[in-house]
Formats: structure tokens, C-alpha cells, sequence
């Protein structure tokens, strides 16, 4: 069977071309998703408030996370490969600054030039060699020791990805700890097959910052306590296997309840039912 | 291309290339547009830009606008000097041209205002 991963149908320049490139500004969709995913990437970015800040987005496509950025008030440059996907960026008049290249060359930026980084959905497009001359772990040396060098000192990148399998996990992690970088792993709705987001999220040198805590869905719901709670009374288990005790007052109300339903004579339930009888001599 | 793009810009991913900057302009096409000024990203920024590279940008560009030689700590205080800053960095945009790496002489195309950094 054909496999469904868009890595596999060809290079990203070729497989965006301009019909794919047009999903990307009417699928709304598309849209939505693309939003979503940049949003929870800048909240990991944690840029600092009320600061227009310059960020570098990777793989920026149409611009659809630039925007999200410029809503916010900060100012972007993006590099993609497609120049389909640029041309409908430009239709749509994003703000940023746009830039033809490939993410496997290397940034082509000085060195501490951005704020951060954001990049969504574009990392599992290094893991594929398409050419004879790729080599993905070679690629993602490049890039990454590239986007270290062009962060400024203490910035952050996430970078949003699909892995195809684990062993794409740890080959783009190593390659980012091997260029430098601290951090890690961010998992959103872990448990999830489908809401499940992976970010790399990555600190540029700096302060040791606090790798931030993926989402998992119960955020806002009560804190459901991990510890057994201090109780005086003694815990009869009444409701082991959902039966009650036997000769208990609640088997008793229970049994009445099943002999009226069976249409059997049964006394009327009252406060003296199942009372316990005083001891005989 | 705006002119703070060109003022990050390097070909160091080129073989060989170990700073490839300032990239050298090559105008074709340059327009003029108006975008809203932000002062503080303007006194942000200015922290990061290479002052000479800009000076040589609007050379290359032969812009009406002039920039003062060097750039002092009380002139960045000074608003008129910040807008002017903005005009040059944000207002003008190369839509036509080519850059060149400054060690090998290799030319990356301009096409509708966006570099072409592929190899």
C-alpha cells in the first residue's frame, strides 16, 4: 500500500507545487490546524511580553504561522523551499520577510540575528535523502549547528514535527544535543493517536531553562490526588465488585428491591429495616 | 528583499565560504512602500544590525536617503534618526536583483522580492 506521509511522494519543493501550495490558503482545515500547532509553539517559545521580537521561521510555507506571529506583534523572517508555497505566501501579503533556501544547507543568516525560532511541520522533511548526495544525519548536523549560530544567546527554537518512526526521534534529538543545544522533547496529549504534537523544543547556550511540561488535555480539571487519604473511620468494603456486604443493610435493601421486581410479597422499606435485633439470653 | 533581510543575510552555505558577508546588492527593481513605525522594535533591532553593512546597502541602492558615518549611543535616542533607520531598513524593497557572496563571487537571484539561497 501506498504510504500517505507526504516525505515519501518527493522532494519538498516538487511535492509543493502550486496545487498543493493552494490547499494550504483555502483548506480551512489546513488552516486551523496549521494555527493551532503555531500558537502552542510560540507559547513554548516564551518570548518576552510586550517586546516586538524577530523571529525566524523554518519551513514557513505560506506564511499561515507567520501570521499567528504577526497578530501578536512580532516581526518574522521565513525560509522555505517551495517556491510555489512563497508565491502563495506573497498572494496573501504576510508580512514577513521571505526567503528561498533549504534547511539542510544550513541557515544563510548572521550569526545572532533572531529572537527564536519557530518551524511547524517541516523537520521530518530531512530525515528523507532525496538526492544521491543527501545524507540525512549529515543535513541535520547542518541545520541545526546553522540555527545555533544564528539564534541570539539564551533563545529558544521549537520546532514542531511528525516523526515517522522513533528512530527519527532520536536521530534529529542527537543531531540537536550534538550542534549544542540544550532541551528536549515536548509531548502534547501523549496519550492520543491523533491530538498527539511532538516539539523539540531547544535553548540556545544562555541560563538552564526549564524544559516547559507538554499538555495532556486535563488542564483546569480538578487535581485528582495521588495519595491515599487519611481517613479515622474504618473503610468497610462495601462495595467490593459492586455487591454489597452480605447481610448488610444495603444487600437487604437490594435484595427487596429484586424480590419486588420478581413481583414477590415484600414488607415496605423503613427505618427499622435490617435494624440489628438485640442479643437473645 | 527589504533591507534588514540583506543586513542578516550571509552565504556562509556555500563551500569554502567562511563569512560570505555583506552580501553585495545588485539592484534591478527597487520599490518604495509605507509600513507603520515601531519605535521599540526599531531600538531593539538596532542593537543587531551591522551599521556599515546598511551604509553600504543604501549605496548600492542609491537611495535619497543618507546615513550618518558612524552611528552614536545619543543618536539612538534621537526619533529622527530612528525613523530614518526605519525607512531604510523596512520602507524600501529590492523586488528585482541579484546578491553576490563577497569571496566567490556566486549569484543568488532576487525574484519578486524573494532571495534565491538555494544552491
Amino acid at each position: 500500500m501506498a504510504s500517505k506521509r507526504p516525505e515519501h511522494q518527493g522532494p519538498p519543493d516538487i511535492f509543493y507545487n502550486e496545487e498543493e501550495a493552494r490547499k494550504y490558503s483555502q483548506n480551512t482545515h489546513i488552516i486551523d490546524v496549521q494555527t493551532k500547532l503555531s500558537e502552542r509553539a510560540i507559547e513554548l517559545l516564551n518570548l518576552p511580553d510586550e517586546e516586538s521580537c524577530l523571529v525566524l521561521d523554518i519551513g514557513c510555507g505560506s506564511g499561515l504561522s507567520g501570521e499567528v506571529l504577526t497578530e501578536l506583534g512580532h516581526q518574522w523572517f521565513g525560509l522555505d523551499i517551495s517556491t510555489a508555497m512563497l508565491d502563495v505566501a506573497q498572494e496573501r501579503e504576510v508580512e514577513g520577510e521571505l526567503v528561498l533556501g533549504d534547511i539542510g544547507y544550513g541557515m544563510p543568516f548572521r550569526a545572532g540575528s533572531f529572537d527564536g525560532a519557530i518551524s511547524i511541520s517541516a523537520l521530518q522533511w530531512l530525515c528523507q535523502a532525496d538526492k544521491s548526495c543527501h545524507n540525512p544525519v549529515k543535513r541535520l548536523y547542518k541545520f541545526f549547528s546553522t540555527l545555533y549560530s544564528c539564534l541570539a544567546r539564551g533563545a529558544r527554537a521549537v520546532l514542531q514535527f511528525y516523526p515517522e518512526t522513533p528512530t527519527h526521534v532520536d536521530m534529529i534529538t542527537q543531531q540537536a544535543m550534538k550542534a549544542g543545544f540544550t532541551g528536549g522533547l515536548v509531548v502534547d496529549y501523549p496519550n492520543s493517536t491523533r491530538a498527539k504534537k511532538m516539539f523539540l523544543c531547544l535553548f540556545a547556550g544562555g541560563q538552564v531553562q526549564q524544559l516547559p511540561k507538554g499538555l495532556t488535555g486535563e488542564e483546569g480539571s480538578e487535581d485528582v490526588p495521588t495519595q491515599a487519604r487519611f481517613d479515622r473511620e474504618r473503610q468497610r468494603y462495601k462495595d467490593l465488585r459492586g455487591k454489597s456486604l452480605k447481610k448488610s443493610r444495603t444487600w437487604i435493601l437490594e435484595k427487596k428491591d429484586r424480590w419486588r421486581n420478581k413481583g414477590r410479597e415484600v414488607r415496605p422499606d423503613s427505618k427499622y429495616t435490617a435494624r440489628r435485633r438485640p442479643k437473645p439470653f | 528583499m527589504k533591507l534588514i533581510t540583506h543586513n542578516m543575510l550571509t552565504s556562509n552555505i556555500l563551500k569554502g565560504v567562511t563569512k560570505g558577508y555583506p552580501l553585495k546588492i545588485h539592484p534591478i527593481k527597487v520599490e518604495n512602500t509605507t509600513v507603520d513605525f515601531n519605535r521599540d522594535f526599531i531600538r531593539r533591532i538596532l542593537q543587531r544590525i551591522e551599521y556599515d553593512t546598511l551604509r553600504g546597502a543604501v549605496i548600492d541602492l542609491g537611495l535619497k536617503e543618507t546615513l550618518p558615518a558612524v552611528m552614536s549611543e545619543t543618536m539612538q535616542q534621537d526619533e529622527g534618526f530612528l525613523i530614518r533607520i526605519h525607512k531604510v531598513l523596512l520602507e524600501y524593497e529590492v523586488k528585482e536583483g541579484e546578491l553576490v557572496c563577497p569571496e566567490t563571487g556566486r549569484k543568488f537571484p532576487i525574484c519578486q522580492g524573494i532571495p534565491n539561497m538555494l544552491l
